[in-house]
């Protein structure tokens, strides 16, 4: 049967440094008839590169901690980040399917009085998006598209990869993401890094910022070789912090200066369905906090009140 | 032809059978096959930049090259994007081989000062990226939501359920370990 509501799993990027993506959401939920439930208690999902690169066992008994929470209350979750997504729904199937640490992580589970059960399954936003709200019905509900507006895409790696195990889509010419993102009506920009990494991942971001950067930087200028976009839309938190708040490290590390404006995918949409940008705060995205600049709305075709 | 003189013994770890064993069950049935072909180490956005080579680190973790392994710097700057996972011929997981190895230098005092302090925010906050100054807050408000989400943020005992598996784990030790060995 398909899920009407789904516990909503923050994470920690989303409600704590980028919330105009946990407020866009709930819109654009509320407007497709999907119920999000508050994941009370729920932690750091945790951060699969970072704690998976320490200590598997502590990593997958964190997640099923989490995932518990969902149990016991018997709703599918959502979350609209792909590390999250990489952590919950990789510890999910590897607990399904690896009975040795399953045993391990249940042992771990029961000094806090829980089990994990393995009877819930992990949506990513793009998920719900795509397959339980439809493109059709999203389409409907397009009432500001985004016409004549060059969107680039940061799809990020861990919604689809490694490929053979999540079975979502194909990771060297993915199209789930691309169709769900022209619902918007803006037309579509390919470049040649598309698909790599924005750099902040495994931990490297943490490690070496300067390292993550470049990969960060090599987008953008492959970019601009492609003739440049009005907007880069990516599904989730972390890369859209690499992406957005990166051009600010880029112009102090490197000296060198981009601007673009970086969207999630719901934040497309809640602007696509009609609502206004202050609604769910898109001027706070930290680049243009750090430096106090807005989005570039003309370009975007968004009228807004300069105030 | 080179001639003999000129050549240096090539000197080799003590390979580590069980590392290798270790290997072999992270890096999927298939890990043996690897031929060096270097399809994940031409696909990989670390490897261009870095003096990283995923194909070098899977052959000398198959040769039971533990140590060399697990001391290697760059074995860090691996973002897990799993596209050498996606595109090797031969099946192998190079991306869980790599994690796995972390795992073990980890568990062997290879861990960094900032990796070391994100897992610490973990087990004392509940997240690894914490809601942590007024700033955040006012920041949530400004977007029209509550000031604390409902997560480990507003609800201490979640924090307590982390820091009792910690301990459960042995995670604890491993991160605070490494502290005191650093002052
Ligand atoms: S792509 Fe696969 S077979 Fe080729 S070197 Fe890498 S791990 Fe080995
Ligand atoms: S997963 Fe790691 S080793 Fe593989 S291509 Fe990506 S960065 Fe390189």
């Amino acid at each position: 049967m398909a899920p009407k509501s789904f516990y909503h799993f923050l994470g920690c990027i989303i409600p704590h440094r980028y919330p105009s993506i946990e407020s866009a959401v709930k819109l654009v939920f509320k407007d497709l008839g999907l119920g999000l439930l508050d994941m009370e208690g729920a932690t750091c999902c945790p951060a699969p590169g970072v704690f998976g690169s320490f200590d598997r066992v502590t990593w997958a008994t964190i997640a099923a901690r989490n995932l518990t929470i969902a149990e016991a209350g018997g709703h599918p979750i959502t979350t609209g980040c792909n590390g999250c997504f990489a952590s919950l729904w990789d510890a999910n199937h590897e607990l399904k399917h690896d009975d040795e640490l399953r045993d391990a992580v249940n042992e771990n589970l029961a000094v806090i009085d829980r089990e994990f059960k393995g009877t819930i399954e992990v949506w990513h936003y793009v998920d719900a998006l795509y397959q339980l709200a439809g493109l059709d019905k999203i389409r409907e509900k397009v009432t500001r598209p985004f016409d004549g507006v060059r969107m680039a895409l940061h799809p990020g790696c861990h919604w689809m990869r490694p490929k053979l195990i999540k079975q979502k889509d194909d990771s060297e010419r993915p199209r789930i993401f691309r169709e769900l993102c022209e619902t918007s009506g803006a037309t579509y920009v390919p470049y040649k890094d598309e698909l790599i990494c924005c750099g902040a991942g495994g931990a490297v971001r943490t490690a070496d910022v300067k390292i993550a950067l470049e990969f960060t930087k090599q987008k953008f200028d492959s970019l601009l070789e492609a003739g440049g976009a009005d907007v880069i839309v990516t599904p989730c938190p972390f890369c859209e912090l690499q992406l957005d708040l990166g051009q600010v490290e880029i112009q102090k590390h490197f000296d060198e200066e981009y601007t673009f404006d970086v969207m999630h995918v719901v934040e497309l949409l809640a602007l696509a369905f009609g609502h206004e940008p202050d609604e769910f705060g898109l001027a706070t995205h930290l680049q243009y906090m750090q430096r106090k600049s807005t989005p570039a709305w003309e370009k975007l075709g968004i009228k807004v009140e300069e105030s | 032809m080179t001639s003999a003189e000129e050549k240096t013994a090539i000197e080799i770890d003590t390979p580590d059978d069980s590392f290798v064993q270790m290997i072999k069950k992270t890096g999927g049935p298939n890990v043996q096959n690897c031929y060096q072909c270097g399809t994940c180490s031409g696909s990989c956005p670390a490897g261009s930049r870095t003096n990283y080579l995923v194909r070098l680190i899977i052959r000398k973790a198959l040769l039971g090259l533990k140590e060399q392994c697990i001391s290697s710097p760059e074995l860090w700057y691996c973002t897990t994007c799993y596209t050498c996972t996606d595109r090797c011929p031969q099946d192998v997981k190079p991306t869980d081989v790599i994690k796995a190895i972390r795992n073990v230098a980890v568990a062997e005092g290879y861990m960094l000062v900032p990796h070391q302090k994100t897992a610490l925010k973990v087990l004392e906050a509940g997240h690894a990226v914490p809601l942590e100054k007024e700033m955040w807050e006012n920041l949530r408000e400004k977007v029209g939501l509550e000031r604390v989400p409902p997560n480990a943020s507003r609800y201490p005992e979640a924090i307590e359920e982390i820091k009792k598996i910690a301990k459960k784990t042995g995670f604890d030790k491993l991160v605070a370990e490494k502290e005191t060995q650093e002052e």
